[in-house]
C-alpha cells in the first residue's frame, strides 16, 4: 500500500501537478511575501494593509546554487546513508524576489547555469512510517 | 573629525580554542586582561555591557549579569545584548552611547562563548513558526549553504575561482599563525586547502569558519577620563549597527526568500554596503583613510564580498585586489591581519569585540608578528543573522 502524501508544511504550496508556492500580496503596494509566517505587510507605511493569499510564479531564473556534501543537523531528516543535495536560489520575475528550494533529484548540478529557467515541482523531503512528506523543489524547465 | 569618539583604554582576550569550560571564565579572563591593560580596577567600572550567548543556558542570556556577578557585584547598571554575530558591536554601542550621554566615564564590554561541536544548529523542538528551524527542516539550508550560494554567484558574475577562495585561507593563515589568541596556528598551502572536502560546493572544509570558545573585552572611557589616565590611547571613531532598508534583495540567512522589489525599488546602497558606510559617516572618515580592515570571513569567499562592501574597491574588483597582494600584510590595505575567522573560528558574542581588540593592538603598534606598517586607522565589518549590521572604526 502506498503511503499518504502529505505536505511537509501546511499551507506553503499547492499540491497540484504544476504546483505553486503560496505567498501573500499587499494589494495597496503590490509587494509579495513568502513565506506567510508573518501576515503583515513589511513595506514601510503599509503595516496595516490587508493581505491576500496568492500563488507565486512557478517559474523563474536561476540566481545561484550550491551542493551540500555534509549531513546537516536536525531538524533536517536525512536519508541513511546521507545523500548530497543541491540548494538553488531562483529569481521570480513578476514578484521580483529570490526564493530558495532544493534542486529536484536526478538533475546534475554540473548542468546548471545561472540565468537558466527553472520551474517548481513537488518531491519527497522524507518518509516516515505513516506518510511521504513532500516539499517544493526547483528543476530546470528543459530537463 | 569624529563627533562620537570614546577612548579604548584597555583591551583583553582569552585565547580561542575548544576548551570546553564555562563561558564566564573566558569572559572574566578577558575582562581582567582589559582592566589590567587600562590600569583600571573593576570597582571603577560604572557600566557593564555584554554580548549574550544563546548556547549556554540562562546564564548566557543574561551574560552581563553573569560577568558582573563573577567579577563581584558592585551594584552598577548592566546591559545584555543579542544580535547574533553582531552582538559584540551592540554591546560596544550600548557602552559608547552611555558614555557620550555623560551617564558614565568608564564602561566594560565583554563577550564570551562556549560552543558545541559541528554545524550551528537551530533550537530544538517542533518550531514551525521559527524560520531558523524551518530552513534546516525544509531545505537543509545550513549556514554554509548561504555562503556557497554567494561564492558560486561570485564565480559566475566576477570570474572568481576556487583558487581565489583558497588564497584567502592561505593569506589569513599566514597573518594569524603567530597570533597568541588564534585557535588555528598553522600555515596552509593552496594545495592543502584545495584538497580538503567540499562542504557547500564550491566551498571546502578549510574555507568554512568553525565555531570556537573564546572571550574578548574592552575598557571604554570618555576622552576626558582617558586623557587623565593615559598619555596614549586608541579611539572608537565610529560605529554602525544599521538594519536593512526595505526591500532587501539579498538572500540572507535564515531566509527562504528575499523581500519583493515589486512595490519599491531596491535601495541604491544594499544592506551589506550600508554597514561600513554608516560607520564611515559616523567617523567622518572614508575607506581611503583606513590602514587595514578586520572583516567576517565566515567563508573564505565572503572576504571578497567584504572588500567591495567596505569600499576598498568596486564590485567585481575584489579578486584583483587579492591576486595583487593588496590585502596581504605588506600590501596597500591588509585585511584580517589577526588571521580572521579562518584562524580563530567564531565565538559569536566575542568575535566583534575581538575584531576591535586586534585593531587596537595594531594602531598601538603592538601586533607582534602581524603588525601592519604605519597603522593609523582600521575598520571592522560583520553582519549578524536577521539583519544586524556591525562595523567599528578604530583610530590611533
Amino acid at each position: 500500500m502506498s503511503k499518504t502524501r502529505v505536505p511537509a508544511i501546511e499551507g506553503w504550496f499547492t499540491l497540484e501537478d504544476e504546483p505553486h508556492l503560496l505567498g501573500l500580496q499587499d494589494p495597496s503596494s503590490g509587494a509579495y511575501f513568502f513565506p506567510k509566517d508573518v501576515a503583515i505587510s513589511s513595506v514601510p507605511g503599509h503595516a496595516g494593509a490587508a493581505l491576500e493569499e496568492v500563488p507565486l510564479s512557478r517559474t523563474g531564473r536561476l540566481w545561484s546554487y550550491t551542493t551540500n556534501h555534509y549531513e546537516p543537523p536536525a531538524p533536517y531528516v536525512s536519508p541513511d546513508p546521507f545523500v548530497p543535495y543541491t540548494v538553488a536560489a531562483v529569481e521570480l520575475a513578476k514578484e521580483r524576489m529570490v526564493v530558495l528550494g532544493q534542486l529536484a533529484p536526478g538533475v546534475d548540478p554540473a548542468s546548471l547555469e545561472l540565468g537558466m529557467e527553472m520551474e517548481l515541482v513537488l518531491d519527497t523531503l522524507f518518509e516516515d512510517q505513516d506518510a511521504e512528506h513532500v516539499v517544493w523543489k526547483w528543476k530546470p524547465v528543459a530537463a | 573629525m569624529a563627533k562620537h569618539e570614546v577612548a579604548i583604554l584597555g583591551v583583553g582576550m582569552h585565547p580561542w580554542g575548544k576548551w570546553g569550560r564555562n563561558f564566564v571564565e573566558y569572559g572574566v579572563h578577558a575582562a581582567q586582561a582589559a582592566l589590567k591593560d587600562a590600569g583600571i580596577d573593576y570597582r571603577q567600572v560604572e557600566f557593564l555591557a555584554a554580548g549574550e550567548t544563546i548556547r549556554n543556558g540562562y546564564p548566557g542570556y543574561v551574560a552581563a549579569s553573569s560577568f558582573a556577578q563573577a567579577l563581584g557585584y558592585t551594584g552598577i547598571p548592566i546591559s545584555s545584548n543579542y544580535a547574533a554575530c553582531a552582538s559584540g558591536t551592540q554591546a560596544i554601542e550600548a557602552a559608547r552611547t552611555r558614555i557620550l550621554a555623560g551617564m558614565c566615564d568608564v564602561a566594560l564590554v565583554v563577550g564570551a562563548d562556549t560552543t558545541p561541536k559541528g554545524f550551528l544548529a537551530p533550537n530544538k523542538g517542533e518550531r514551525v513558526l521559527d524560520p531558523d528551524w524551518l530552513r534546516f527542516r525544509l531545505l537543509g539550508a545550513t549556514n554554509p549553504t548561504y555562503f556557497g550560494l554567494y561564492a558560486r554567484r561570485r564565480m559566475d558574475l566576477y570570474g572568481a575561482t576556487e583558487q581565489d577562495f583558497a588564497r584567502i585561507k592561505v593569506k589569513n593563515s599566514k597573518h594569524g599563525f603567530q597570533n597568541p589568541y588564534a585557535r588555528y596556528k598553522k600555515l596552509f598551502t593552496e594545495e592543502e586547502v584545495l584538497a580538503s572536502k567540499y562542504v557547500a560546493e564550491p566551498l571546502r572544509l578549510l574555507e568554512i569558519c568553525a565555531t570556537s570558545d573564546g572571550g574578548a573585552a574592552l575598557v571604554l572611557t570618555s576622552l576626558d577620563f582617558a586623557k587623565k589616565h593615559a598619555t596614549r590611547f586608541a579611539r572608537i571613531a565610529g560605529i554602525s549597527t544599521v538594519t536593512p532598508t526595505y526591500p532587501d534583495t539579498w538572500i540572507d540567512m535564515p531566509k527562504f526568500a528575499t523581500d519583493s522589489a515589486a512595490a519599491l525599488p531596491a535601495p541604491d546602497r544594499g544592506f551589506k554596503d550600508s554597514i561600513a558606510h554608516a560607520a564611515y559617516e559616523d567617523a567622518g572618515l572614508g575607506p581611503e583613510d583606513m590602514s587595514m580592515a578586520e572583516v567576517y570571513d565566515l567563508s573564505s569567499a565572503l572576504e571578497l564580498d567584504w572588500y567591495e562592501n567596505i569600499g576598498l574597491c568596486k564590485p567585481g574588483e575584489a579578486e584583483r585586489l587579492l591576486r595583487d597582494g593588496d590585502t596581504t600584510l605588506g600590501g596597500r590595505i591588509p585585511v584580517n591581519p589577526s588571521g580572521g575567522l579562518g584562524c580563530f573560528g567564531e565565538a559569536v558574542p566575542a568575535q566583534a569585540i575581538a575584531q576591535v581588540c586586534e585593531l587596537t593592538w595594531q594602531v598601538r603598534g603592538q601586533a607582534e608578528g602581524r603588525q601592519v606598517e604605519n597603522a593609523k586607522a582600521g575598520i571592522t565589518a560583520n553582519q549578524g543573522l536577521f539583519g544586524h549590521g556591525s562595523s567599528v572604526i578604530v583610530t590611533a
